[in-house]
């Protein structure tokens, strides 16, 4: 039987403003599934977030238990790092779920901190979160002060602290390798991997980084167990999915959803379609880093690897005829990515998107990688003058050449997520840039 | 002469010092890193609380913030003009962060930071005592677009003739982002 769309994992004390206090949590049934787990061994809690199928919902879906199992056995001193920098544009349910059930949070991260042996632990929250910062600090104190947290957690004898770390304005920071530079007091600058942050992360010691959502489910998990959460989902992607819908939509929102619904059904039967009555022209199915869908590819499930194998969607190419290799002859089509859907209706000057999401790149470049830093800015120059009216013959085919020069040979992911929509929107849209060019000349 | 080139090279320990309260703060922001060895990880912390207290990361504020951690200046300086939310000079009480990222700009994030700007008579980047205006790179609210900060404030929903209305209730309740350090 299909998951039902009012099945609510993470998202069901939305709107409860009594449930963000500890006692209205408690009253709801919270921390009962810290109890179980605290009776459990740590290997049989990460053997059930393995078996629930539980994925990475910031972006990469990476899967949670085989990550929590990369720590290397025995290690005297293992962090968990809550990544709460939420800051790709078109995503906004990691900053919804802290102010709504910050205790959520930190109960989900006391069990992991249980399974991991991890004693120093922190919440890596963006900057600008000012509100939520307020919210979590003061639900860390309930929790320190009810013994949720601290050296004794529930008389177990099992050690928990958490701390949360405000940045200061870097997108760059939701890089897990930057995350923890900027945790350790530096710039905010990756790192080059291997090593990985699970063998060598925070302060040199194994560390694990999961986004706010991807903990805020492992209470359910413990609570229901594996095999229920797995059963939510759709083929090897486990439970519901947060999917944040903004731009050209009647109803623009953050849902919990089953995982799979479509585009259309997101679009068309949750957010009452696109706006003033308009058509479909462009959809980014997971944050502006994620090439975008034109109409043709929108009954595609919303899941992770629906969207980087489905045929229905189009591989990229960098130039018209030449398609982008992720390696080994594999097409990047899309991805999930964070769960930030944005409609544009048939109206959007698609070149001058382009160009906005570019120049948040040239703006987010930390400025470490020749390709990423000095090819971002040169993304934004040209896609700038063809939004402008202004562009050259050839601009397109440069645009293409440069993207395809980033992609790669970066040390972190910034470079990609630059080259990919560049190539993304190109691939789907060469003919409304061809003509604006026309135009301008 | 001779001082002021001293001083750019920042060997000169100077009179600036944190409040009694902020030192307070400081101490405990360092104990959750203990068992790093060190009180580097507390520098983005401590560098808001400097931002609070001075109004703006001065040089000055700089070197209080790397003796106070027992870092360089260079290390510090380094962090602080890294991140966007620290600023060198002073600005207007309450900062406005108004996104024109995809999202915004679709429902028109731009329009409404014209409009601001109009009605502040001021550019983006600028301040007045009141006010410091900034074009923000995506604040995590996309589903309310177009949509601003302030402080612990979100504006969401914004049409460019909201903006006056919008101004008025933040003169009459400042909201500096110091409030939550």
């Amino acid at each position: 039987m299909p998951t039902s769309r009012d099945t609510k994992v993470v998202t069901s004390r939305f709107g409860d403003e009594a449930a963000k206090t500890l006692a209205g949590y408690e009253k709801t049934g919270g921390y009962q599934a810290l109890r179980k787990a605290l009776a459990m061994r740590p290997e049989d809690v990460t053997a059930e977030v393995k078996a629930s199928n539980l994925r990475g919902r910031g972006g990469a879906g990476f899967a949670t238990g085989v990550k929590w199992g990369f720590v290397p056995p025995a290690s005297a001193t293992v962090h968990l790092v809550c990544n709460a920098d939420e800051s790709e544009p078109g995503t906004c349910k990691d900053r919804e779920l802290m102010y709504w059930d910050p205790h959520l949070l930190i109960e989900g991260m006391a069990i992991a901190a249980h399974a991991l042996h991890a004693v120093h632990n922190y919440i890596y929250i963006r900057g600008e979160m000012m509100r939520e910062y307020a919210v979590l600090v003061k639900a860390v104190e309930e929790a320190y002060a009810r013994g949720y947290l601290g050296k004794n957690i529930l008389g177990s004898g099992t050690e928990v602290h958490l701390s949360i770390h405000r940045g200061a304005g870097a997108y760059i920071c939701g890089e897990e390798t930057a995350l923890l530079n900027s945790l350790e007091g530096k710039r905010g600058q990756p790192r080059l991997k291997p090593p990985f942050p699970a063998v060598k992360g925070l302060f040199g010691n194994p560390t694990i980084v999961n986004n706010v959502e991807t903990l805020m489910n492992v209470p359910a998990i413990i609570d229901k167990g594996g095999k229920w959460f797995a059963d939510l989902g759709v083929g090897r992607s486990g439970g519901t999915r947060i999917l944040c819908v903004s731009g050209h939509v009647n109803k623009p929102g953050v849902f919990e959803l089953p995982m799979g619904i479509t585009f259309n059904e997101l679009i068309n039967d949750v957010c009452g379609g696109v706006w003033k009555g308009r058509q479909v022209k462009a959809v980014i199915p997971g944050g502006v880093s994620m090439p975008p869908l034109d109409p043709s590819e929108l009954d595609v499930p919303i899941e992770f690897d629906a969207l980087q194998t489905d045929e229905r969607i189009k591989p990229v190419h960098y130039l018209p005829g030449k398609q982008f290799d992720l390696g080994g002859g594999k097409p990047l089509r899309t991805m999930a990515g964070s769960g930030g859907v944005v409609v544009m209706d048939h109206e959007t000057d698609i070149p001058k998107a382009l160009w906005r999401i570019l120049k948040f790149f040239a703006h987010e470049s930390c400025g470490q990688c020749t390709p990423c830093r000095e090819g971002t800015g040169w993304l934004e120059k040209v896609s700038r003058r063809i939004a402008d009216g202004t562009g050259k013959p050839g601009d397109l085919e440069l645009l293409g050449t440069i993207a395809h020069g980033i992609a790669g040979n970066s040390i972190c992911a910034l470079g990609d997520a630059a080259a990919w929509p560049a190539m993304g929107f190109l691939t789907k849209f060469w003919p409304e840039f061809e003509a604006k060019i026309r135009r301008a000349a | 002469m001779f001082r002021s080139l001293a001083r750019a090279r920042g060997n000169i320990p100077m009179s600036l010092e944190f409040s009694a309260d902020s030192q307070h703060k400081i101490t405990a922001i360092c104990e959750r890193y203990t068992v790093s060895g060190s009180k580097q990880p507390a520098v983005l912390a401590t560098l808001h609380i400097a931002q609070k207290e001075f109004g703006a990361l001065t040089d000055d504020a700089l070197r209080l913030v790397a003796r106070t951690l027992d870092l360089s200046y260079a290390h510090v300086f380094g962090v602080a003009t890294f991140y966007t939310m620290f600023r060198r000079e002073p600005a207007g009480t309450t900062t406005i962060r108004m996104c024109t990222n995809i999202s915004c700009m679709l429902r028109g994030g731009y329009e409404v930071l014209a409009a601001f700007e109009t009605k502040l008579g001021f550019k983006k980047g600028m301040s007045n005592k009141q006010f410091h205006l900034v074009e923000e790179e995506c604040i995590a609210a996309c589903a309310n677009a177009p949509c601003a900060i302030a402080g612990t404030t979100y504006l969401l929903d914004i049409k460019p003739q909201d903006v006056e209305g919008i101004l008025a209730d933040l003169a009459a309740n400042p909201r500096p982002e110091g409030e939550v350090v």
